[in-house]
């Protein structure tokens, strides 16, 4: 199965805050996470990359075929919204056991919808 | 203890009877099998039932055959088989259930079936899947127990119960929650939360429902056989063995808990009532539990508390200290709000409504979210003489009391300290 990790990061401070070690500390924590998946029988880190935050998002919206175009992210979860991953894995449980090596995000685990 | 599960529990025939008995016995385990098996929860559950449907229409010509248990798993597994071929050929392919690393399916059954129950409850019970939706689905795919019993258990209509269990049975194969090994697991956490589920499932049949459902014993007599199941199927798993323990003592006082559409609280017991050889063995299970921590402790201390209550011939006879000393333990170990209230009568019991009074003090109003701390307050007070106090907390119980049996049992009491 696809999942789509969604990574969300409960550090209310933004990332320029933080300090070096902090940020090396995270970095290898990710480090980590791409050799558990590539350790792991099934598990394929398909993609992912970490996000600028909501200060930078545009959003789009089209409503009776007429496209907007305004600042920020839609949501507040939206907001926070650090990083993704694109996971090939057997199953649920893989996956959560897999993000234990992450840095403590809020993560939402979403199945790809197979379309074929 | 009346069947529930039976694909018709108005069976006077030994046919029927013998057919009710097997499905009472053996759906689990079948169900388990060919789950295991074909990797689809939706056909393998339709085709169990209509397995049984058959074996009501064929045996009364053919006989009962030599293998029930066989013969219904194999008439089930090629109805699987034969919808399979369907979705081939109309080339839809239904996704399979995800399996968990290192799984093997079961090999095709000889005489003898295999047991892949606890696979199956730690499928139903997945921390992933709604908590509404854990225990609905344990009830209905480890013990075959209708929907319309279920809904009647949770208090909620059939169709609401239906598209309970549809949704937490689509989110299991679109979130890819795997079929496991038992040992592959961290088997600890999930028992746990198998307990809390099959706990939930008992204690919701003795949540007051109206009229004539008031209490629905025998539906929370499905939750004590998922408990019993499940300490059989780990009995080294302490959490199984102190909830089987606690269902078992609690159950046993079923029959006294109403009487003529009223609850009778426990002081109040006829205790003639109670199930002697389940009080014995539920205080059997109690007298072996050992202390440990976590959940299991929790569910340990509670039985040691229901054990104190069985065990005592009179509500005069129940040694309150021992009880009050459990709850302490329970409520450092929980910080309950629900404990807190619990030992604060039970204190009062051992050294009076002073006592019990004191303990309530500085408790968050809130914290408990129905009438129950207002109830035990004014219970307390009255009983320490403080009449005013004791009416002005009978008052906010009634308030925010929403049963009408509950309610009744209220009024009563208010009117009593009126008169």
């Amino acid at each position: 199965m696809k999942y789509v990790l969604l990574l969300v990061d409960t550090d209310p401070r933004p990332f320029e805050e933080r300090s070096e070690e902090e940020i090396g500390e995270e970095m290898a924590r990710h480090g980590e996470f791409d050799e558990a998946c590539r350790a792991r029988e099934g598990v394929e880190l398909v993609g992912g990359e970490a996000l600028a935050g909501g200060s930078a998002a545009t959003t789009l919206r089209t409503r009776d075929g007429e496209m907007t175009v305004t600042d920020g992210p839609f949501a507040e979860v939206a907001e926070q919204l650090g990083a993704y991953y694109v996971l090939e894995a057997p199953d649920l449980d893989t996956v959560i056991d897999l993000c234990k090596v992450l840095p403590p995000y809020d993560i939402d685990i979403r199945p790809v919808l197979d379309m074929g | 203890m009346t069947s529930t599960s039976g694909p018709s529990s108005t069976w006077a025939d030994p046919l029927g009877q013998a057919v009710d008995g097997l499905h009472r016995r053996e759906w689990g385990r079948l169900l388990a099998l060919l789950v295991a098996r074909t990797r689809r929860l939706d056909l393998a559950e339709d085709a169990l039932a209509e397995a049984f449907a058959r074996a009501l229409d064929r045996w009364p010509d053919d006989g009962i055959p030599a293998n029930p248990p066989a013969w219904l798993y194999t008439t089930a597994h090629r109805l699987i088989l034969s919808r399979l071929r369907h979705e081939a050929v109309a080339g839809r392919k239904a996704p399979l259930l995800a399996v968990g690393q290192g799984w093997v399916p079961p090999p095709e059954p000889g005489d003898e079936l295999p047991d892949d129950r606890l696979q199956l409850i730690l499928l139903c019970c997945h921390p992933a899947l709604p908590v509404a939706g854990r225990s609905a689905l344990a009830l209905r795919l480890v013990l075959g127990t209708p929907t319309e019993q279920i809904a009647r258990l949770f208090l909620v209509s059939r169709p609401t119960m239906a598209a309970r269990l549809t949704r937490a049975r689509r989110k299991i194969v679109q979130a890819g929650i795997p079929l496991v090994q038992p040992a592959a697991v961290e088997l600890r956490s999930r028992l746990d939360e198998v307990c809390r589920t099959v706990y939930l499932a008992f204690t919701a049949g003795y949540r007051p429902g109206p009229g004539p459902d008031l209490l629905r014993a025998d539906l929370a007599g499905e939750a004590v056989r998922l408990a019993v199941l499940l300490h059989q199927l780990v009995p080294d798993a302490p959490q199984a063995h102190a909830l089987r323990a606690l269902l078992t003592l609690q159950h046993a006082r079923r029959d006294a808990r109403a009487h003529r559409g009223r609850l009778v609280t426990l002081p109040d017991q006829d205790r003639t009532r109670w199930h002697a050889e389940e009080v014995t063995e539920g205080l059997a299970l109690a007298a072996r539990l050992t202390p440990t921590d976590g959940y299991a402790e929790e569910l340990r201390l509670q039985a040691l508390i229901a054990a104190e209550h069985d065990r005592a011939p009179t509500a005069s006879d129940t040694r309150w200290p021992v009880i009050a000393a459990r709850y302490a333990e329970l409520e450092a170990l929980t910080g309950s709000s629900v404990v807190r209230l619990n030992r604060a009568v039970a204190v009062t019991e051992a050294e009076g409504p002073a006592a019990g009074l004191a303990l309530l003090e500085g408790m968050d109003p809130g914290a408990v979210d129905d009438h129950r701390p207002a109830l035990v307050r004014a219970e307390l007070a009255r009983r320490a003489g403080m009449l005013e106090e004791a009416r002005a907390a009978y008052r906010e119980a009634l308030q925010r009391c929403d049963n009408e049996a509950e309610h009744d049992h209220l009024a009563t009491r208010l009117a009593e300290l009126t008169a």
